[in-house]
């Protein structure tokens, strides 16, 4: 039973890990492409979410939904980007993180005034509801398994279109030099839109994604945000490989912490200490681990050239 | 002479017309307006204010400001209405974490604080403060009467809930009148929405019936989840975790799940019929059991305006104390340490014919109960 149990935890793990890759993805591209700080991407995610919630509950068809939520935030993200972002490019980080935080206020007031306070409900698509058997006598929910693999293929999907296409290759040079494929005609400006609305659209599939999960609300996005931040520091910022090494650590310490600090400190103190001290110390132990990566990677295990 | 005559008598035509009028009272209203908690601060705010609006009161004046469920932001608000806005009463404060941040210090500098939600156990024994009145509970009630329920059912449950001072005494409630073993104890973070970890857990635990604490958005992910993983152990919550705040985002997962509560919609008595038709008249939507607080809290303020100046702490907080109100709850009175005596029910969640999720009293589980705590409390 235990092995059984062990088996779903790890697979719990790797599902966080591959939603939170979904949010670090476009957030270290964008800071890797445009050198730019995005705080307001966990509104995209909660944008995403929303999208989806709305569109489902009006047509009964998750994956309309879903095909909104991309477009929804894709298309907030494209007019985010043209609208205040271009504006900040060539500013300190500072002003940066300013603007953008001013961006989550508004997006999230914009929200509230649209959608109203309470949350709204979203339910996973007939299809993927269930579960399937796990070797050892458990059984893991059909739906995180569909997550794991959206995952995977977005992961690959990135890859490709980094490694093998046009776009990926002016990508690749305005990472590296943005004044010199500016000047070899490169249209820049398409460029970084392209780049923040995809990006975009990878937070609004994992907002989608989650809103069927947990509650689709207001400041949903914050606390995804921070775990994503932290992802990519690890991973080293601007690498989408160091994000996908990164998220999935994150996914799985977390997770093992949370399941096995209590049952480990319940053999040295009594039971109910165990759990408020073991609860305690699993909240923290992400932050440990980063600290210790750091410690001896201070630019993160992948980290892009600077 | 005749100038000083009419300059005199209108002295004291002025004077008469003041005593007359009551004078204004100002209420600071700290309340969670943004963020995963709005929802809750929300309900308390709009019924607060309908509860004064619909009483014609109009020396009442509210200052009503958003903490974002964050301690060190109620903290300043507080110590600015204390200081700046000269408030004479405090209220409004949904969350136990918060509570314990603002309501020592500010009844330390003699202003009254009403609890329309957070009652932590800090509150309720030794460190009890005559300015300090609950309204809502004392923390572990609701556990408690679930607690006591449950033994009626089950033997071996497995309880969580978030790891802040309401979830502590949350379980230390349940544990309190429950006889039954337990297969596990989780204490999760405040504010957490993946609950695959726990869930995991529970299914492997071997448990007969889940009890979990879980307010706001953390309970809707949690019961969402918990339906979708297919574990069919039967679950209890207090009425925070199936309130009508909650209920149309968890959907038909809630159905026939029995949860304590000291007020539900149907609870029959004519101040809760005003309540409900008032604020669905209002608002267009059901009250959560944090409206109905919050009314309560609006009321028994009235009430006592009407006996006694707010000017004269002594006579306002006998006046506070008689609790001599029409509470939404039915019968209502304060035991020695400011907090509530009053009966405590099961519910269970139920669909009614238009489809909307709600819930109905199926039992009671304690009659006038009291805290556990008043017994330390030297007042």
């Amino acid at each position: 039973m235990f092995t059984a149990l062990l088996i779903e935890q790890l697979l719990n793990g790797l599902q966080l890990g591959l939603m939170l890759f979904l949010m670090a993805a476009g957030l270290t591209l964008i800071f890797g492409v445009m050198g730019l700080i995005n705080l307001a991407h966990g509104s995209l995610y909660m944008i995403g979410a929303f999208a989806c919630a709305t569109v489902a509950a009006a047509t009964g068809s998750f994956w309309i939904g879903l095909i909104a939520s991309l477009t929804a935030a894709a298309g907030v993200g494209a007019i985010i980007e043209v609208a205040v972002i271009r504006r900040l490019y060539d500013r300190d980080h500072l002003d940066q993180v300013l603007a953008t935080f001013a961006l989550i206020l508004i997006l999230s007031e914009g929200s509230r005034w649209l959608f109203g306070s309470f949350p709204l409900y979203l339910d996973i698509p007939p299809v993927l509801q269930g579960a399937v058997p796990l070797p050892g006598g458990g059984q893991y929910q059909l739906y995180r398994l569909a997550i794991i693999g959206v995952g995977i293929a977005v992961a690959a999907g990135l890859y490709m279109l980094i490694s093998k296409t046009r776009l990926g290759m002016r990508i690749r040079a305005g990472e590296s030099d943005r004044e010199m494929i500016g000047a070899l005609g490169v249209d820049i400006g398409t460029l970084y839109t392209v780049v923040f609305a995809l990006g975009a659209a990878l937070a609004g599939l994992a907002g989608a994604l989650v809103g069927a999960l947990q509650s689709v609300q207001v400041g949903m996005g914050e606390p995804v945000l921070i775990l994503a931040f932290v992802v990519i520091v690890i991973g080293g910022i601007g690498s989408i490989k160091g994000a996908l090494v990164g998220a999935v650590i994150v996914g799985v310490v977390d997770t093992m912490g949370r399941f096995l600090l209590p049952s480990l400190l319940a053999l040295t103190m009594p039971a109910s200490q165990a759990t408020t001290i073991g609860a305690a110390l699993a909240s923290m132990l992400i932050y440990v681990v980063m600290a210790l990566i750091l410690a001896f990677r201070p630019s993160g295990l992948f980290a892009a050239q600077s | 002479m005749n100038r000083i005559l009419a300059a005199s008598l209108l002295g004291l035509s002025l004077a008469t017309s003041s005593l007359a009028h009551a004078e204004p009272v100002k209420i600071g209203v700290i309340t969670t307006l943004s963020g995963g908690g709005a929802g809750l601060g929300i309900d308390m705010r709009d019924a607060f204010t309908l509860a004064i609006k619909q009483s014609g009161n109009k020396d009442v004046e509210l200052v009503i400001e958003d903490d974002a469920q964050k301690p060190e932001l109620a903290v300043q608000i507080a110590e600015k209405m204390i200081q700046g806005d000269k408030v004479d009463l405090m209220t409004g404060i949904i969350w136990s974490n918060l509570a314990m941040a603002v309501v020592p210090n500010t009844v330390a500098q003699d202003v009254i604080y009403l609890s329309p939600n957070a009652g932590p156990s800090a509150l309720a024994g030794a460190n009890c403060n005559p300015n300090y009145f609950n309204v809502a509970y004392q923390n572990d009630n609701f556990h408690e009467a679930m607690g006591q329920y449950a033994n009626k059912d089950y033997k071996n449950a497995f309880i969580l809930a978030p790891n802040y001072p309401a979830g502590k005494d949350a379980l230390t409630g349940f544990k309190r009148y429950y006889k039954g073993a337990l297969s596990g104890e989780i204490y999760t973070q405040v504010g957490q929405t993946d609950y695959a970890a726990e869930i995991a857990q529970i299914r492997a635990s071997g448990a007969d019936s889940v009890y979990f604490f879980l307010p706001g958005g953390m309970g809707i992910a949690f019961m969402k989840q918990y339906a979708q993983s297919g574990v069919n152990i039967p679950v209890m919550g207090p009425g925070f975790s199936f309130s009508q705040d909650v209920l149309p985002a968890i959907g038909d997962a809630a159905l026939g799940v029995k949860n304590s509560a000291t007020w539900s919609k149907d609870l029959d008595n004519e101040a809760n019929k005003q309540f409900v038709e008032a604020f669905k008249a209002e608002y267009k939507r059901l009250p959560s059991i944090y409206a109905a607080q919050s009314w309560d809290t609006a009321n028994l303020i009235l009430a006592a305006l009407s006996k006694a100046s707010v000017k004269d702490k002594d006579a306002f907080r006998t006046a506070l104390k008689a609790a001599d109100f029409k509470s939404v709850r039915g019968e209502f009175a304060f035991n020695n340490n400011n907090h509530p005596i009053q009966n405590i029910y099961v519910r269970e969640v139920v669909k009614e014919a238009d489809g909307v999720l709600t819930n109905k009293i199926i039992a009671t589980a304690f009659e006038d109960h009291k805290d556990a705590y008043a017994e330390k409390c030297s007042m």
